[in-house]
């Protein structure tokens, strides 16, 4: 392999983990909190309509982006409201949020499927993007991938250097605790939820005014259900669902350059390679299933019924 | 005069008499009253591919029929329960001529094509058929033919590259029929296939076709249903061929054209019949010469000679004089499947599970 598609193949893998990257980080802050959100899915596709046809009508790329993310908080206080305040399953609750946002997207958007849209275009960010290999693979993407990486580190900061973020998880690993030291277990859990479901919409907007502007039907194409797994895999851990994000990436785009330099394996195999690999190298980090086990949040999933 | 006094039950009988008289004539259809045809779609009739390409042909048929013609769709129905359960509704509710244009509604189709014995049936790019149910489909791969004379005519890098969705006789039929286009006019010229094992995808479909790029293709073809690889092209500044309809929205520079199905006579053609009461089951599958399958509009970038010889090889399908796989045809080994002077048979063609000389890599099986 030559060194212009090496960077090439890079390029193409850091674009491709770019919307699981943003719907992964979201579900991994909901989920720190102790909520488990499976809406992921039906949150994206409504953001990737709403910033579209938002985008289409006003003529502002970036309008559209942000009623992307409203779209998806919007979803994701449905969700709240059922799964939080009505204390619902929330396993149910987040499968039937991403039925009904698969079912509204198609909806609201059949107007729109196939119209033409001049997408958010690529920035090369001067000297940075000079630097040889790193500038093109990192530096000359469109905002929107940039935006992912900041995203990631204030993820990561709030997480790990926070107070909040401390907050947050103390919320996720024992509720009861949490609200006897007097934290808002409840805000906390909401403000969790919504920041999963903006974070959502955003990587839903990557999909529709990026990455292929245009809308059409479950043009997620699964990619709300990989991040979940993600999270999982990379025990709950920004850093790593970062890695497996790229990996998933990676993998992706090497079926296809694979395929062109002309190996001959089954395409239906190639296709479940990125799935493997990135689960494999996933659970080879987290070692062992107990620590999987224990970097889970505790409470997660469990509706917390405070005792006033 | 005086008016007679209506029990409560008389009046009841009166109401439901009406109702009843009214629902009848609504069953049965007079010579006067216009034919009614049901279309059920798997996807959103503005997807700018397969159901759109149904969706005008619906609109065609009102456009010459008017008045004769009732037409009613349904769109995004799932291959599945619900697709019975659409189908179902549409004969219920009195529709003489139903279309259902998806491969995976060929069971719904005869389960209610039993059920109401007077109602037609059409069902698209199926194999089962019933007394009163008929399939139909195009012979897209004579336009694919076409859009390979182009390509062989426009590539400087001599590397074509295709996107393709799953390795079925009908996509691969679509690879070799291209090939032979392409090597007729230009036997230099190689075919790089890409599989994505998805038919909608549009990221996917992108990244597919820019790996291509990257590896050299200056054309790409596809045949997944997305605009994503034309996408790619006008981003790169390469040429491609839409597919289902014309996709130079996505990129007025890097289409050339678009291998396109064209159902409007084909769907005429069976309502009249039905209008008529000449309509039998029968297995459709037409292609350049019934209209059924078209090319989209060629891009100005094409030479007039180019222009000239596709509407000559055009011209020569149509007449019957030019065949896509007319021998001798070679595989990749060159060894020949179809030799000279002979034509490979619509059953051969049906099932199609290896590459012509040209495509590069192996089929995976």
């Amino acid at each position: 392999m030559d060194y212009d598609l090496i960077v090439n193949i890079l390029y193409a893998t850091v674009r491709t983990g770019t919307p699981l990257i943003l719907v992964a980080l979201g579900e991994l802050v909901c989920e720190k909190s102790g909520v488990l959100n499976l809406g992921q899915e039906g949150m994206m596709l409504m953001g990737a309509v709403i910033g579209f046809i938002a985008a289409l009508e006003t003529g502002n790329l970036w309008l559209g982006v942000t009623f992307a993310m409203a779209a998806g908080l919007m979803m994701s206080l449905l969700f709240g409201f059922i799964a939080l305040n009505l204390s619902a399953n929330q396993v149910a609750t987040g499968l039937a949020l991403t039925i009904f946002g698969t079912g509204l997207s198609a909806f609201v958007g059949s107007d729109y499927v196939g119209t033409p849209l001049v997408g958010v275009e690529p920035w090369h960010i001067p000297l940075l993007s000079d630097i040889p290999f790193v500038g093109r693979i990192l530096f000359s993407h469109d905002p929107l991938v940039y935006l992912s990486f900041g995203l990631f580190v204030g993820v990561y900061l709030f997480l790990n250097r926070s107070h909040a973020g401390l907050a947050l998880k103390a919320v996720g690993e024992s509720p009861e605790s949490a609200k006897a030291t007097g934290l808002p277990v409840f805000r906390i859990r909401y403000l969790a939820v919504m920041f999963g479901g903006a974070m959502a919409g955003l990587a839903g907007a990557y999909l529709s005014l990026a990455y292929t502007p245009l809308w059409a039907e479950n043009m997620t194409a699964g990619r709300g259900w990989i991040a979940l797994a993600l999270v999982v895999f990379a025990s709950w851990k920004a850093e790593r669902v970062l890695l497996g994000a790229y990996l998933f990436g990676a993998f992706s785009i090497m079926h296809l350059v694979a395929q062109g330099l002309g190996f001959s394996v089954s395409p239906n195999l190639l296709a479940i390679m990125p799935y493997l690999a990135t689960i494999v190298v996933l659970v080879m980090l987290s070692s062992d299933k107990a620590r999987v086990k224990l970097y889970a949040p505790v409470s997660l999933g469990k509706p917390f019924h405070p005792v006033d | 005069m005086k008016q007679e006094k209506k029990s409560l039950a008389q009046r009841f009988a009166k109401v439901a008499g009406v109702a009843l008289a009214l629902f009848m004539s609504a069953q049965s259809v007079s010579a006067a009253e216009p034919v009614k045809v049901g279309f059920v779609y798997v996807g959103p009739t503005g997807d700018a591919g397969w159901t759109y390409s149904h969706d005008n042909a619906r609109k065609y048929v009102e456009e010459q029929l008017g008045d004769k013609v009732k037409t009613t769709y349904v769109e995004s129905v799932a291959e599945g329960a619900d697709a019975e359960r659409v189908i179902r509704q549409l004969a219920k509710s009195g529709n003489d001529l139903i279309f259902t244009t998806s491969f995976g509604y060929m069971n719904p189709t005869l389960k209610v094509a039993k059920q109401f014995p007077k109602v037609k049936f059409e069902h698209a790019s199926g194999y089962k058929r019933a007394k009163n149910v008929g399939t139909y489909f195009d012979r897209i791969y004579e336009g694919r033919y076409l859009t390979g004379v182009i390509a062989g005519k426009m590539t400087k890098s001599n590397i074509i590259g295709y996107v393709g969705s799953f390795p079925i006789p009908e996509v691969v039929r679509g690879i070799d029929a291209f090939t032979q286009g392409l090597r007729s006019v230009n036997p230099k010229a190689v075919v790089k296939v890409v599989w994505v094992s998805s038919w909608y995808d549009p990221a996917k479909e992108r990244e597919a076709a820019e790996t291509l790029i990257l590896q050299g293709a200056d054309i790409i073809n596809q045949h997944t249903d997305s605009p994503g690889p034309i996408q790619a092209a006008q981003a790169k500044g390469v040429y491609a061929f839409g597919y289902h309809s014309d996709m130079s929205l996505y990129g007025k520079d890097a289409h050339l054209t678009a291998a396109t199905h064209n159902w409007g006579p084909v769907y005429l053609e069976k309502v009249k019949s039905v209008m008529d009461g000449s309509w039998a089951s029968t297995d459709f599958w037409g292609g350049l010469a019934s209209g059924a399958t078209a090319l989209a509009p060629l891009n100005s970038a094409i030479p007039e000679d180019v222009v000239k010889l596709v509407e000559e090889r055009k011209q020569a399908i149509i007449d019957g004089k030019l065949h896509p796989f007319q021998g001798p045809v070679k595989d990749q080994s060159g060894a020949i499947k179809v030799p000279a002077g002979e034509v490979m048979s619509d059953k051969d063609l049906l099932s199609l599970n290896w590459y012509v000389e040209g495509v590069e890599g192996e089929l995976p099986k």
